[in-house]
């Protein structure tokens, strides 16, 4: 025992006197952590909380057009900014004037062309119920497009979005105009305003609740996903200080000696494995906290930790000896300390990229399945949301812990492996 | 030179070794005794194997054939490395912790108890003028100052061999001075030295009995100023040229 605890006595003073191995395992995650949830905050922000500034180049003056503009306001989603048609030629200039995502232009006469086409249709439709004989234009009118322009800046999925919501306010005013139409061919006289709104006013309504284990669970938020997914990536960068550390003993003089000593070098690696996982433990303490009560200071949502503490602290832990089995494996076969730093963080950003950290796992191509399944962090990923997300209990999140377990023995196997080939260990 | 079983400290038995399978064989049937309480050197030119042999006498690598025991002892036996100690060329140490910080850890993992650490680490630092510094990190040493606690860790458990592979290589002469007097010290209290040096005047003062080896074969083995007077040669240096000639090595 004595040999032990002067081992992890000297592990832990290397430790703590490698500032810059420390700065990477501690700094550089807090760094992310905040960062990544600040941009994922704001980006839902602006789609979900912020009005999306659009121009409004508007060429057709009728009651139907003014009804439009008014439903785009009111609709919630668009700041509208409305433009003197004539300075249409401008519109980068003054989209960049204006901070403008977006500009919408009317053509001349668009709505009543709609409302022509309305009629067109509610004859057709009176004919086919048998009750008008209908005459005259029964040609369908081909509508002219509207020209949205966006941003370069803007990504295919916000453009989808707000493409989505200028269709839903059309498909509104389209609406208003097929009853109105119907409702004068039926009683030859004008639609009253009050019927109408009782006609329009919607009837669907959507209750958002997020499947989990107990009724009262939060909605999930940029912290709940990205402060987990960078805890893990955190856990995985200490192969920088591990490997390195194991690759600068390894080429030591101190490791010859370490040979020729009465007392097995795996005793060494394991107070290595405990110091390091005590620095996970650490490095998953300081980034929760962090989310818990420094996120809210910053305007940024609040992480609302699993009510079962002690599934979390079962994950961290295997979590960590994945990690350290990993870093392990690099330390053991890495020829140089730049081999075990580049290699390993470059391996570790793969990992990460594959296992779902940067993209959900979810949306990954079919044909990554079976590469993300190897990762340790889809199944760490997978793990710590069945706990932050859905609050699962301990035996639901066995069956993500199983394929962890498995890939920390076969890491450490091979360790051991490469530390008798390298004649390392007897 | 025949020594009795209980009168040998290091006995190797028709010992081979070749680096790789396609290399020729580098050390070649080589049979060596080595007394309880010698002091005893180790010469060759650069390439000749005497770091291979030392390499082999502590275990670090293993022979192609034959066997090596220390006091009758199988070399790879865990009670064998209580033994001895060895003192190697490049720097031994965790140079991010302190003098006595090394000696803990190294000390523990001899096999020695708190009290015995604290002892020998005082003893130690005391001897090789590092008490004084026993607190600052290796890494801001001088040379010399490396060179003492590289000796310092080699020795702490009391070893019956120590084994010495340029132990003063690139120190200052206090630093030498301090390291041979000590060393000569430990022989006189029942250790026994074996020494391997580029350092021929250095090695004059501290061995008593010498083997030159040269392409892996034993080319000289006995007293040295037997060797030296049976040659007719004024010091180490001359019988080491006379023997292995004046052609460069590399």
């Amino acid at each position: 025992m004595f040999k032990f605890t002067a081992a992890l006595l000297k592990e832990f003073r290397l430790l703590v006197r490698d500032r810059v191995g420390l700065a990477l395992m501690f700094l550089m995650p807090i760094l992310l952590v905040i960062i990544m949830t600040a941009i994922q905050n704001s980006t839902f922000e602006l789609i979900n909380d912020n009005k999306i500034p659009i121009l409004l180049f508007n060429n057709d003056n009728s009651a139907t057009s003014k009804d439009f503009v008014r439903t785009l306001e009111k609709a919630g989603m668009f700041k509208v900014i409305q433009i003197n048609f004539k300075e249409k030629q401008n519109i980068r200039a003054l989209m960049h004037k204006h901070d403008a995502l977006v500009a919408l232009t009317i053509p001349k006469a668009y709505f009543s062309q709609m409302e022509k086409q309305a009629q067109i249709n509610a004859a057709k439709a009176l004919e086919s119920f048998g009750m008008a004989n209908a005459s005259g234009v029964k040609t369908n009118i081909s509508l002219d497009s509207l020209d949205i322009s966006f941003q370069p800046v803007l990504q295919e999925s916000y453009r989808y979005s707000i493409r989505g919501g200028l269709q839903s306010i059309m498909q509104i005013i389209a609406n208003k105009i097929m009853i109105k139409s119907l409702y004068s061919s039926i009683n030859q006289k004008e639609m009253p305003d009050d019927f109408l709104k009782d006609m329009m006013k919607s009837q669907v309504t959507f209750k958002q609740t997020t499947l989990s284990n107990n009724d009262n669970a939060t909605i999930p938020n940029a912290s709940q996903h990205n402060v987990p997914a960078w805890t893990l990536f955190a856990m995985f960068f200490t192969v920088v200080s591990l490997g390195g550390n194991m690759v600068k003993e390894k080429l030591s003089g101190s490791f010859v000696r370490l040979k020729l000593l009465p007392t097995s070098y795996m005793l060494g690696l394991l107070a290595k494995q405990l110091v390091y996982l005590g620095v996970i433990i650490a490095q998953v303490i300081v980034i929760f906290s962090i989310g818990k009560w420094v996120f809210p200071c910053m305007h940024l949502p609040e992480l609302n930790m699993p009510t079962n503490l002690f599934s979390l602290l079962f994950v961290v832990l295997v979590c960590g000896w994945n990690a350290i089995s990993f870093a392990l494996c690099i330390g053991v076969f890495a020829q140089s300390q730049e081999q075990a730093s580049g290699f390993g963080s470059v391996s570790v950003v793969i990992l990460a990229a594959f296992g779902g950290v940067f993209v959900p796992a979810f949306a990954m191509p079919e044909a990554f399945t079976l590469i993300m399944k190897a990762s340790p962090f889809y199944w760490g990923l997978e793990s710590f949301y069945g706990l932050f997300l859905e609050n699962r209990m301990f035996i639901d999140i066995l069956g993500t812990m199983l394929p962890l377990i498995i890939i920390a023995i076969l890491l450490q196997i091979t360790a051991f492996i490469g530390l008798k080939a390298q004649k390392l260990v007897h | 030179m025949e020594l009795s079983v209980e009168n040998t400290a290091v006995q190797l038995t028709n010992v081979s070794f070749q680096y790789e399978t396609n290399n020729p064989t580098f050390l070649n049937n080589i049979s060596l005794s080595i007394a309880k309480n010698d002091r005893f050197g180790i010469f060759g030119p650069n390439g000749a194997g005497k770091t291979t042999l030392m390499s082999m006498m502590t275990g670090i690598l293993k022979p192609k054939s034959g066997s090596i025991s220390l006091f009758g002892n199988s070399l790879f036996d865990n009670d064998a490395k209580r033994l001895f100690g060895y003192v190697p060329q490049d720097f031994a140490f965790y140079p991010e912790l302190t003098p006595k910080e090394n000696l803990q850890f190294y000390g523990a993992w001899y096999g020695l108890n708190k009290q015995q650490i604290k002892e020998r680490s005082e003893e130690l630092l005391t001897i090789l003028g590092l008490y004084d510094v026993r607190n600052k990190q290796l890494k801001k040493f001088s040379g010399g100052m490396k060179r003492r606690i590289n000796l310092a860790i080699g020795i702490m458990h009391r070893p019956q061999i120590i084994f010495l592979d340029e132990p003063t290589v690139g120190v200052d002469i206090q630093s030498r001075h301090a390291i041979v007097t000590y060393l000569k010290e430990l022989n006189a209290n029942g250790s026994t030295l074996i020494y391997t040096s580029h350092h021929l005047k250095e090695a004059e003062d501290l061995c008593q009995n010498v083997v030159l080896i040269d392409e892996g074969v034993i080319i000289a083995h006995d007293n040295m100023q037997d060797l030296i007077d049976k040659h007719e040669e004024n010091g180490l240096e001359g019988l080491f040229l006379k023997l292995t000639g004046n052609a460069y090595r590399d």
